[in-house]
Parts: C-alpha cells; structure tokens; sequence
C-alpha cells in the first residue's frame, strides 16, 4: 500500500489499483455522510478530482494519486458511506483505476514514509 | 464618528495589488453601452415635506393595476392579496430577518421555510423543494444548469412557448457555465416539438405549461422521451395558480419543477421582488441550489428544524458549490406560505376554477369582436388573440382610455414577428363588467383603425 500527502492510499494488484483516504483522513473529518464515487470509465490524470467525500463537518475533494481509468466503483458507499469510517483502508475504498504507469504508483510513500509525514503535521 | 474617505493614494496602492491602473478598469465587463459617463444630475436637498410632495407628484404619474381594466399577465398575476398576510410579515421577527447564517437559532425562520418548501413540494407534485429562490426565472437558469451537472451534457433545449424573458435568463447564467442553448421558434401550442431535438448531447428540454401564450399541455409524453434519450424534463409554471386546477408537472414526469411563485401571497410589486420556486425528484437532492430546511429532532426529542445539505453550498463547498445562491427569497416566500395556509387546498381548487371561469368569459366575449382570433387551444386564465392591428399600438390607444387591454407579445420578443398577437388574462380580480367593457372598447378601437 502507497500513500500520498493528501492522505489517500492505494493498493496495486496487477495493473488496477484501489483507491481510499486513510484513517488519518477519515477520523480528521469525522462521521462520514456521503461518497460520490466516479463513473466507470472516466479517465483521470494526477491530481484530478476523483470523489468527493462529505461529512458532518466538511465536503472535501478526493484526487486521483495516480492517472487512469475507473474501471470499478465502490457504489456500497452510497448505502453505507460510514464503511469510510469503520474500513477506511478496506471496504471503505472509493474507487478502483486501470494504470499505465504502475512506476508511479511505487514511487510514492510507503506507510513508514507516511507515519513520518503525519508526525510533522 | 468621524468617516475618513480613502485618500487617493490608498486607491493607488489596492488598485497597485489588484493589478489595474483605474478604478474604472474593474468594471471593463459591464458593456460601455450600459455605462454613464459623468454624474447624475440631481436636484440639491430639500426638506421632508418638499421631498414628500415632490414624491406624490412622481407617485401620481404611474397608473396602477387597480386604477382602471387590467387584464395583463405574462408572467405577472393581479391576485388578491388578503390583510392577514401582510399583518403577519410585518411583525418584526419576519420583517427584518434575513437567510438564516447561524441557522439553528432562528427556528421561527426554520419552521416557515420547511412549510413553504412542504406546500411547494405539493403544489408541484415532487420529492423536495427548497427554500426559494429569487424568481422564476433565475429558477429556471439554476434548474438548466442542474440538469447540466447531472448529465454531464452539453445543450439545453428550450421550447417555443417558454416566456421569452426566462430564456434569456437561462441563457445568461447557463452560457457562464458551458450549456449551449438551443431555443425554439415562439410556438402558440408547440411545446411537444422540444423532443424532436433530443439526442446524445440534450442534458435538458425545458417546456412551459401553462406556456406564455396561455397553452396548457400534458407534458407525460415528452418526459417519457426525454427519460428515454438520458435528459432531464424541466417544467416551467409563471402562473401557480394554474395548479390548482391542472394535474402536477410531478404527476406527469417532471424531473425539475420551477415556477414563479408571487400569485399566492404577493402584488405585482412593479416587476419585484417576486419568488421563484424550486422543485426536484429525491435522486437528484444532492445537485439541487439553494437551501434546503429538514426537520429533526433535538437531544431531548423535540420536533425542530435545522438547514441541511449544506455542503452543496458556496460556504463550504466553494467554488464547487452547485449553486452561487447563498439566499432565499424570504419574506416574500413567507407571504407565499401564509397565502396558501388560508386557502389550503379547497381554497386553491376554488380560487382556481375562479380564474379559469373569469378567462372563459372573457374568451368568449373576446371571440364576438369582428377581426379578432383567440389562437390559445387550452388555457387556465390566459390567452393570446391574434388583432387585425397592431397589438402594441392598440394596447397603447386603449391604455389612454384607462383600460390595459393586455401584453402584446412584441414587447416580450421584438424579433418574433408576432406584431398581432396579444396576452390577455383573466382573475378573481377582474370584475365581470370589464370582461364585457374591454370586447367594446377593443372593437371600437380596431373599428376606428379600420376606418383611419
């Protein structure tokens, strides 16, 4: 599992990756209230805006860590948005992107790398 | 206090960190043709009773509904407003109150707000309203770019009965946010030709009932092929009165329901303000603008009511909110609710088949006039005729003799080639001795053009 600084992870299996916000993220924005999950098939670059997620204090942009194509969708999460809360870095992922480039994926912080980078915050 | 003006070289420097060279420079979107160069030329002060005098004078220049026959409507109904209604939205509590910004302390506010958007959701047949908007019109702007995000589509079709000042306000909000707009050539019965433009890239139809020509239409067919091609069917109402009487946009399919709202509960207040109504199906809450009120229940399980969904808003979702709408039409929504609460739903039926029996009436009293045409198939309590004349020019010989006979369309829409044809209306305010005058009155007029 990679992470990135704005608190989301993924997790490559072969050329897809699952996309989530960690449990950092899901407890710094407390009860979760809403998910809105991409459509299967959309294509995103780096840094696109990929879900957003709402709770109780705040709606905030979840971006995609990596490009790729949505090739799934975690529509679970519109029955059950508080998974995010309960699995943040399992049931509670958001999305799941075909990559291309999966050296992108390797190139960004492992957990270490991340429980380092949240110590500064 | 003292007041201290900006000095001019604390202009210079904020002029400096926006990165203009004059003031003039921030207001280079606003057309030079809309522009006054120099300074208004107004008189020198004047003491209270001069003022007040002065004022009169001017007052008595203008010539108001009530002052002679009216029988003008185009999005504009003379309704009867009763006492109570501005007995109550002058108390001061609603009087001076504005959108809630620390909602939950204003549970006055809250509760009527919840009513208003219960008695909207109703009247139109839908799962959810919201708190108001400015006015139909700007309703129907939010309503096409609504459909927009939900669809993800390019173009928004309009029909040719869609009053004209509401497509060009669709047109200048939604150009802002990317919809092409395709509309209609003016059509007195044509509504259901929207959806021989639909294909892939129509995120929307909008269609008017009753239209500006005083149409009514069964819109279930074309939400049927609207739902089929993936667009949203929008409906306008600019008279809500109508409702009372015809089945709901909700019943028949609607995805979004706008209307004017100033009939129940508010004047004509020359032009405003007025409150739009806003209306959707459940599915699409989440896209919806405005604010929303819900009820709930408070820590010690008492009814209360809070502003919810509000992570749709530019408050907190900035500039991704769905609307820039951080308002509602308050007081003029509290008249509405007011209104509707004493004729509850007997006395909207009975208030409506009112109106429609005063139209029918005049309608036909109007037919009888040698040379005049009613071309309105199904109406409530408007309708278009069409004169051997032109309209606007006999509404304005007509007008001198205290009888505003009606709107001529060419004053809505210059362009439309429709010169003859004039918007008449009918309410529970129009004495049946005008039905009988104006037939008169018009047939002595077109008799002495006739003649001339």
């Amino acid at each position: 599992m990679r992470f990135t600084k704005d608190h989301e992870w993924v997790a490559l299996d072969g050329d897809v990756a699952t996309v989530g916000i960690t449990a950092y993220a899901a407890e710094q924005l407390g009860d979760v209230v809403f998910v809105e999950v991409p459509e299967v098939g959309k294509v995103v670059k780096t840094g696109d805006g990929l879900a957003v997620v709402e709770s109780v204090k705040a709606a905030s942009d979840v971006y995609a860590p990596i490009a790729g194509e949505v090739v799934e969708a975690n529509g679970a999460l519109s029955d059950t948005p508080e998974t995010v809360n309960h699995a943040p870095e399992g049931d509670g992922w958001f999305a799941k992107l075909k990559v291309a480039d999966k050296a992108a994926v390797e190139a960004l912080m492992d957990r270490d790398a991340y429980e380092a980078f949240l110590q500064t915050l | 206090m003292r007041y201290l003006p900006l000095t001019p070289a604390d202009r210079a420097e904020m002029l400096g960190v926006v990165g203009v060279s004059s003031v003039d420079d921030l207001f280079r979107d606003v057309p030079q043709t809309a522009r006054r160069d120099g300074t208004v030329d107004l008189p020198n002060h004047l003491g209270e009773l001069e003022v007040e005098q002065e004022l009169r004078a001017l007052a008595g220049r203008n010539r108001a509904a009530g002052d002679g026959l009216f029988f003008c409507g185009a999005g504009a109904y003379r309704h009867h407003v009763p006492a109570t209604v501005d007995h109550i939205i002058q108390r001061s509590e609603f009087l001076t109150s504005y959108t809630p910004y620390q909602p939950e302390i204003a549970q006055g506010t809250l509760q009527y707000l919840y009513e208003f958007q219960t008695q909207v959701a109703a009247l139109t047949g839908m799962d959810v309203a919201n708190a108001s908007m400015y006015d139909g019109s700007t309703a129907a702007g939010e309503a096409v770019m609504m459909a927009h995000r939900v669809t993800k589509r390019p173009k928004a079709v309009l029909s040719g009965g869609l009053h004209p000042h509401y497509a060009e306000t669709i047109k200048t909000l939604a150009h802002v946010a990317g919809v092409d707009i395709v509309r209609q050539p003016a059509a007195i019965d044509g509504e259901a030709a929207v959806v021989d433009a639909l294909d892939a890239d129509v995120a929307c139809v909008v269609v008017q009932t009753p239209n500006v020509f005083g149409t009514a239409t069964d819109v279930a067919k074309i939400a049927a092929a609207a739902q089929a091609a993936g667009a949203l069917l929008i409906v306008v109402t600019t008279e809500v009165v109508s409702l009372g009487l015809l089945k709901s946009p909700g019943e028949m399919g609607a995805d979004i329901v706008v209307a004017e709202g100033q009939s129940i509960g508010n004047g004509l207040n020359f032009g405003g303000p007025y409150v739009g109504l806003f209306a959707a199906r459940e599915k699409f809450l989440r896209q919806m603008p405005g604010r929303l009120t819900g009820e709930t229940v408070d820590a010690d399980g008492r009814r209360g009511f809070v502003l919810t969904l509000s992570t749709r808003e530019q408050h907190i979702r900035r500039d991704k909110a769905t609307s820039n709408i951080c308002t509602n039409s308050g007081l003029c929504a509290l008249a509405f609710t007011i209104h509707m609460s004493l004729l509850g739903e007997a006395g909207l039926r009975k208030l409506a088949a009112l109106n429609h029996q005063k139209a029918r009436a005049l309608r036909a009293e109007l037919a009888a006039v040698p040379g005049v045409e009613v071309l309105t198939p199904r109406f409530f309590n408007e309708f278009a005729i069409r004169l051997p004349a032109d309209a606007a020019e006999v509404v304005e010989t007509l007008a001198g003799n205290g009888v505003l006979a009606g709107v001529p369309y060419s004053r809505l829409d210059p362009a439309a080639g429709l010169d003859d044809v004039l918007l008449v209306a009918a309410t529970e305010m129009t004495p049946d001795n005008d039905i009988r005058f104006l037939p008169r009155a018009l047939a002595r007029v077109l008799g002495a053009k006739e003649q001339g």
